[in-house]
């Protein structure tokens, strides 16, 4: 066959994963192929079979899922006939992997030079000193501070960003032909995210490596990949070049991977306040994490707290709920002061303020059906009957649209998206006039994002409620918010109504934030890295 | 100061601490036993007064803090008292110094725990080691399944076992590991083997074990898949990424062997009428011979502290979160 310049051929690749004691289809029969030095996207929802796919292009199964059918011929081998010590051979020096979490994925025993030079020097493609300098280069390639000494360090003295980069000088450190990239991004912060991604697009570049990208944000491979492969359920949906694929995608369902960006409400705001925290300083022991924050909630509206990591925003969520005393400052709601602590809070108190968490799974009890769940705080907060509770659970599960027939079922028979709504229903039901919600569509997919977002809304119209969304994502925020807080290190940048925030001028760290938002644009990153160079020091 | 430093001499503080709260324990326990040396040693039959002489004689009628005090006062500067055995009411005094007591039967049970630990810990690791890497193989199958049935069984009944097969039924070694101080070292290695295989047995399973679960317990780590990813044979794997992750929990279990070694093996010493410091420790106990009894327990005490500070420390520098902080 005339495919010479083809790096990587996958035909008809069948993988099957074990669970419930018996074998289900997780890849169902799909084609890829790679050139040298070409970058392929590979994206869809969780589930769909993207990581199992990219380890399957190195001949690996995860424990617990095995490779069933296919061919998967790298440079001319077929892997699946290869033995384990010959597929060894490849990995690490042909063929190399980054990880989703660096921070995971680096052992926390080892030196990063160490584990940089680990295989090259193992296998005597280089030798000790050699390989070092060659790492050292590629740090500096990578762009990492101080490239010559930053080897010495330990993976937990280095911060997420620097890690993702270490990672990707890692994978190149023996010159491989191919990196599967794992959602190498998806763990960092928007901000840091741009750097690690122009750095890993311009060493792959510069080292002419093929690489098969993998994410869920489409916006993120537009930027990294030539051509962009679309899974779902472990099938392929479409397959076409970057710009095609952006612009005129075949398929609906490559569309609704963008759903919550075509989501949009206009900001409106209010006088009423029903939430006013006033000059909030708060403290984790010695080490502060709020510093004289102010931020006003209007009635019935939705206030967005954005930010990185660290910021402070699940901070400010837990000085409102009573978690965290503060230091110094008040709370006011619906013009009272709240008592600082949990404790010193009355029952009504509470049942006014209730919270939505990032983990629905770790937020309920498995042992628990839904109609206990969310039965708990009616019967709690009003001390209703066993009749008045068994309605009460009808009434929310229908509010929230599910069927009543959810009431009997455990947390562990339900998806992800279920799980969120149930979490909304129990934050409902004792009537509470403040909802804080922590990161609530983080975990979930785009087009069940769209749907919990939508709830949140037609709630909000029918009940009046507010809401203090914390999120990190500014679509998100685009569909749900009236008003936009910008924290930064403990600090509030900027607030005020959403499109005030969203159009210029900025104040520098906003403006960072904004434009570290990858677009639907395949230049996007060259420019964004472009202006950014005028925005830091 | 390096924080590890710190932290070490933190945590050597908090055991002298717990030391002290330890011997307050074993005084005030004692304290309540009922009946005393004198009454032991003379029997129902003694009259009022002689009883009360007695007493005064061992000073046994001072107040409870003023014994306490003299006692730890005496510990802190190395002397652990005389022993009441050897006196009569007849005013006789052949008692002896507690240190000259313990000393050689101490010295005979730190013998017998070096020796089995010196081959029981070693081969732990090399069992937990290989069962790990060969996971889920008749190997890892039958190491499990050996090692779970003898820490099941009681170690008497071990110890009579191997008596009977090793001693009886094909003697090759002596089943009375009666040693004494003027034995030559090997001699006493020999007279040993039996009771140190018995309480190898005991212990080499629960360590084993501990090494295994812990290796298999972080072979679901990101990192570890790395590795694989990377290319690196099971065994480098195993030795380079796992291992150095897994000595805390190891480390620990170790410690805790150990100390039974020294402190629990009373059992097996009757079993094999070995003079080691639990027969001793037993024998003062029946005899209300407080002093010893008090010496004995401080000392199980101390190894026990010693031993659980020394896998902390070990904990701590095989951490490099805690080694080489930020």
């Amino acid at each position: 066959m005339a495919n010479d310049d083809l790096l990587l051929r996958m035909r008809g690749v069948e993988i099957d994963g074990w669970s419930d004691e018996r074998w289900h289809d997780i890849i169902k029969g799909v084609d890829l192929s790679l050139k040298h030095g070409e970058v392929l996207g590979l994206i869809g929802e969780s589930g769909a079979g993207k990581s199992t796919l990219g380890l399957a292009a190195m001949g690996y199964a995860r424990p617990g899922t095995r490779i069933k059918g296919g061919e998967i011929v790298f440079d001319g081998q077929d892997l699946r006939k290869l033995s384990e010590r010959q597929k060894q051979r490849l990995r690490g020096s042909r063929i190399a992997y980054v990880a989703q979490s660096a921070a995971a994925a680096f052992n926390p025993a080892h030196t990063l030079l160490d584990q940089t030079t680990e295989v090259a020097v193992r296998r005597g493609q280089l030798g000790r000193k050699e390989a070092e300098a060659y790492a050292r280069e590629l740090y500096a390639a990578m762009d990492l501070p101080n490239p010559d000494r930053i080897g010495d360090r330990f993976p937990h003295q280095v911060s997420g960003g620097q890690l993702q980069r270490a990672m990707t000088a890692m994978a190149m450190a023996s010159k491989p032909d191919l990196i599967i990239f794992d959602e190498p991004t998806t763990a960092l912060d928007v901000t840091t995210q741009v750097n690690v991604l122009a750095a890993m697009r311009k060493a792959i570049e510069q080292f002419g490596t093929a690489a098969i990208y993998i994410t869920h944000d489409l916006a993120v491979v537009a930027q990294m990949a030539d051509r962009i492969k679309v899974l779902r359920y472990g099938e392929e949906v479409e397959e076409a070049d970057t710009h095609t694929m952006l612009t005129a995608p075949k398929e609906t369902y490559t569309r609704s991977l963008w759903a919550v960006r075509s989501l949009e409400k206009p900001g409106e705001t209010s006088d009423d306040k029903i939430l006013q925290i006033r000059n909030v300083t708060a403290a984790y022991g010695k080490v502060p994490v709020l510093k004289n924050v102010s931020i006003a909630v209007p009635r019935g509206k939705t206030v967005a707290l954005v930010g990185e990591s660290g910021s402070g925003k699940s901070t400010t969520a837990r000085v409102v709920t009573g978690l965290l005393p503060p230091s110094r400052g008040e709370v006011l709601f619906d013009g009272e002061p709240l008592p600082p602590t949990l404790a010193g809070r009355s029952r009504e108190q509470l049942r006014r303020i209730q919270m939505i968490y990032q983990m629905a799974d770790t937020a309920m009890n498995p042992r628990q059906t839904v109609g206990e769940i969310i039965g708990r705080p009616v019967a709690f907060y009003h001390g209703a009957s066993r009749s008045e509770v068994r309605a009460r659970v009808a009434e929310l599960l229908d509010l929230i649209e599910l069927d009543e027939s959810f009431s009997d079922r455990f947390p562990g028979e339900l998806s992800g998206g279920q799980k969120q709504r149930i979490c909304i229903a129990r934050a409902l039901a004792p009537n509470p006039d403040l909802i804080i919600c922590d990161e609530v569509t983080s975990a979930l997919d785009q087009i069940v994002q769209e749907g919990i977002l939508k709830l949140l809304l037609r709630l909000q119209k029918e009940l009046g409620v507010s809401y203090i969304f914390i999120t990190h994502d500014i679509a998100t925020v685009q569909a749900i918010a009236d008003e936009v807080v910008v924290m930064y290190q403990g600090s509030v940048v900027e607030q005020g109504r959403k499109e005030e925030i969203f159009s210029p001028p900025h104040p520098d760290y906003t403006e960072l934030l904004l434009s570290s938002v990858p677009k639907m644009e395949p230049g996007w990153l060259s420019q964004a890295i472009a202006e950014r160079r005028q925005l830091t020091p | 100061m390096h924080p590890v430093l710190k932290t070490v001499l933190q945590r050597l503080a908090l055991g002298l601490m717990t030391l002290f709260l330890v011997s307050v324990v074993i005084f005030s326990a004692i304290e309540m036993l009922p009946g005393d040396f004198t009454q032991a040693v003379l029997g129902q039959a003694a009259t009022e007064e002689t009883v009360t002489a007695f007493r005064r004689e061992l000073g046994l009628d001072q107040p409870a803090i003023v014994r306490y005090v003299d006692w730890i006062g005496g510990v802190v500067t190395g002397d652990f008292g005389t022993s009441f055995s050897g006196r009569a009411a007849s005013g006789v005094d052949r008692s002896r110094e507690v240190i000259a007591l313990i000393a050689p039967r101490l010295e005979n049970t730190l013998f017998l725990a070096s020796m089995t630990a010196i081959v029981a810990v070693p081969l732990a690791l090399f069992l937990g080691i290989t069962a790990a890497l060969w996971r889920n193989t008749a190997y890892d199958k039958g190491v499990s399944a050996s090692t779970l049935a003898t820490i099941s069984m009681p170690e008497f009944f071990v110890a009579y076992i191997l008596i009977l097969v090793f001693a009886s039924l094909w003697p090759v070694f002596p089943s009375l590991a009666n040693v004494r101080p003027d034995m030559p070292f090997w001699e006493r290695v020999y007279r040993c083997i039996l009771p140190a295989t018995t309480l190898m047995l005991v212990i080499v399973a629960h360590m084993m074990r501990m090494t295994r679960a812990a290796i298999i317990n972080l072979l679901a780590q990101p990192y570890i898949e790395m590795a694989r990813l990377k290319g690196l044979p099971a065994r480098t794997v195993i030795l380079k990424h796992a291992l150095p992750n897994a000595w805390a929990p190891i480390v620990n279990v170790i410690a805790f062997n150990l100390a039974y070694l020294v402190v629990g093996v009373v059992v097996v010493e009757v079993v094999f009428v070995y003079p080691g410091i639990g027969q001793l420790m037993v024998d003062a106990v029946t005899n209300r011979d407080i002093p010893v009894v008090q010496a004995c327990a401080l000392i199980f005490a101390a190894t026990y502290i010693l031993l659980n500070l020394m896998a902390d420390i070990i904990s701590i520098v095989t951490n490099p979160r805690l080694l080489h902080p930020r």
